[in-house]
């Protein structure tokens, strides 16, 4: 199928590189000073880095301020980092921290604003507008991907079909009657539904669909295949974290070379992760961005953990803003299963919440039928052991009952024998990832 | 009157048992009786050795990288007859216990039929079969076997 997009702001995403660049450094100097006045914890980073915010005329000078990590989320929760008075915000989204306890971002109606125009321009690149019927399989929620494709599609004026998760029989039911023309949801979960459909034997043909965004899990080109066979539509790549704000961060044209960045309110570098020096653009590195907009939570130099390459190449659909190449790997052991970031060490707690101890365990993650599977297997400790089996089904159910209140996600539990899982020195190798994405 | 069992954890994969008999064996170790409980994910064995050779054996399961523990069970002497052991069980269940689970020796110098259990309350259980009368199978006799 071909289809047309049109451009959502084409003053903006379409601004000569000099000019965006222009843009920038006047709002990069005035979020500095602005969050050296409001935010504690920032005043502290650029007071210790000895950098002041008269020092920053410009987005040369982006690489003289610190960064923030996760960790300083995690620290500040919730309201540590709000720069504004809590009657202010109207919004708290969140998602899973590293440690069992969650990060938490308030939004102030600016925020929203801002968020809901960045999900616009993403539908509208992927070709969607007010003739559209978008239904929405994100979860609804403190997740941001089910809130913020909704907020997006109602803004430029389609239909919003809000579903949210899971139900797949009742999604595909929807999908045919209601006629969507759009959908956003996690490629695995689209993937699921393009195979159901096939199983039912229902041909694609009884389908409207002509595009869908899809994102919060890392994917590759040959899904984008898969999923654009199976059920015959665009199949374009979404990037969003609910730090910076949500999905519409970055997303794809119908050119499929990359997502663009939304530069008139975040600022993209990459940095190689060990040295935190600058790296040009075409070299792949972690992925830093800089809110230059936000008035709730802004972020510093924000430290995405997420590895990619940014490229400035003009894109043939006319707009002129950086490219992020896919998500290739993390730097940090995180796991994003079924839409959800899952930490080795969220899981590690939630063992030590049975057990009393932290065992030696490692998490093995399948892709079956579309779907992610995580395994934990948990070395049995003496202090686990008995001699009954109605025992150890016991010391099962509440490994995975914990593990379960911990990550949000079910998994099955393997009880290994003592020492069967690989001792290392150092950084323990905690995750086997056999997905085949 | 209690006796001493050994319990170890088998992970469910091929070999895991026999790599387990072959480390008490070479350790000299001999099973007077055995049972194993299986799960699709593990299996829980558990066996009866003399009392001397507990601690070795323990020492043995340890140094080979198994989860051992010892636990107190029950060995009844019966007469090898039918009912014989319909009508002990009769008699725990009337009195409101249950068995986990009961397995019987290998082999023993006795006539009658001897069965290991391991019912949910050890002392109440060893009262009741003491008060109907019923011979327990003492650890010494055990190590005779």
């Amino acid at each position: 199928m071909t289809i047309s997009a049109s451009i959502y702001d084409p003053q903006t995403e379409c601004m000569s590189r000099e000019q965006l660049r222009a843009l920038q450094s006047e709002r990069l100097r005035r979020i500095v000073r602005y969050e050296y006045e409001n935010v504690p914890l920032y005043r502290q980073k650029m007071d210790a880095a000895g950098v002041r915010p008269e020092q920053i005329r410009g987005v040369e000078d982006i690489c003289r301020l610190p960064f923030t990590e996760k960790s300083d989320l995690r620290d500040s929760f919730p309201y540590g980092l709000l720069a504004v008075p809590k009657q202010q915000i109207v919004r708290i989204q969140g998602s899973s921290g590293t440690t069992g306890k969650p990060i938490v971002v308030g939004y102030t109606e600016s925020d929203v604003e801002i968020w809901t125009e960045m999900v616009a321009r993403a539908l509208t690149a992927a070709g969607g507008g007010a003739d559209d019927i978008v239904q929405i399989c994100y979860g609804y929620g403190l997740f941001t991907g089910g809130l913020g494709a909704h907020q997006g599609a109602a803004r430029i004026g389609a239909m919003v079909v809000p579903m949210s998760s899971g139900n797949t029989q009742r999604q595909l039911m929807m999908l045919q009657e209601l006629g969507a023309t759009m959908l956003c949801c996690t490629p695995s979960y689209a993937t699921l539904l393009g195979e159901s459909l096939r199983q039912m034997n229902v041909d694609r043909s009884r389908l409207r669909l002509k595009s869908g965004c899809f994102g919060a899990e890392p994917w590759s080109e040959e899904m984008r295949q898969k999923l654009e066979e199976l059920l015959g539509l665009e199949a374009l790549n979404i990037y969003g974290l609910t730090e910076i704000a949500g999905p519409g961060v970055a997303y794809e044209c119908l050119q499929k070379n990359g997502m663009h960045i939304n530069e008139d309110h975040v600022l993209a570098e990459i940095i190689d992760p060990a040295s935190g020096e600058p790296l040009p653009y075409g070299s792949s590195g972690e992925l830093i961005f800089t809110t230059l907009t936000k008035q709730g939570q802004p972020m510093l130099r924000y430290r995405t953990r997420d590895i990619c390459t940014l490229y400035d190449d003009p894109c043939p659909c006319g707009r002129n803003t950086l490219r992020m190449g896919r998500i290739s790997g993390r730097t940090d052991d995180m796991l994003v299963i079924r839409g959800v970031n899952v930490f080795p060490s969220q899981i590690e707690a939630a063992l030590i919440g049975v057990g009393g101890v932290a065992p030696h365990f490692v998490l093995v993650v399948e892709r079956v039928n579309s779907s992610d599977t995580l395994e934990v297997r948990v070395e049995l400790t003496e202090e686990m052991f008995s001699d009954t089996v109605s025992h150890l089904e016991g010391v099962k159910r509440a490994l995975a009952e914990q593990v379960k209140s911990v990550t949000g996600v079910q998994a099955k539990i393997t009880l290994a024998p003592p020492k069967s899982i690989p001792r290392f020195e150092g950084k323990a190798k905690r995750v086997i990832d056999n997905r085949k994405l | 009157m209690f006796i001493k069992q050994i319990s170890v954890y088998l992970e469910n994969v091929r070999g895991s048992l026999c790599e387990m008999t072959e480390c008490l064996g070479q350790h000299q170790i001999n099973l007077l009786a055995i049972a194993i409980a299986d799960t699709s994910g593990f299996g829980i064995i558990r066996f009866i050795v003399k009392d001397d050779a507990v601690d070795d054996a323990l020492a043995a399961l340890r140094g080979g990288g198994y989860i051992a523990q010892v636990n107190d069970v029950i060995c009844i002497s019966m007469a090898h007859q039918p009912n014989g052991l319909a009508a002990v069980l009769r008699l725990i269940e009337d009195n409101g216990i249950s068995i986990e689970y009961a397995y019987s020796f290998c082999r023993s110098t006795l006539t009658d039929a001897v069965v290991i259990i391991r019912p949910s309350d050890k002392h109440l259980c060893e009262q009741v079969l003491e008060q109907a009368g019923i011979t327990m199978v003492s650890q010494r006799e055990v190590d005779a076997f």
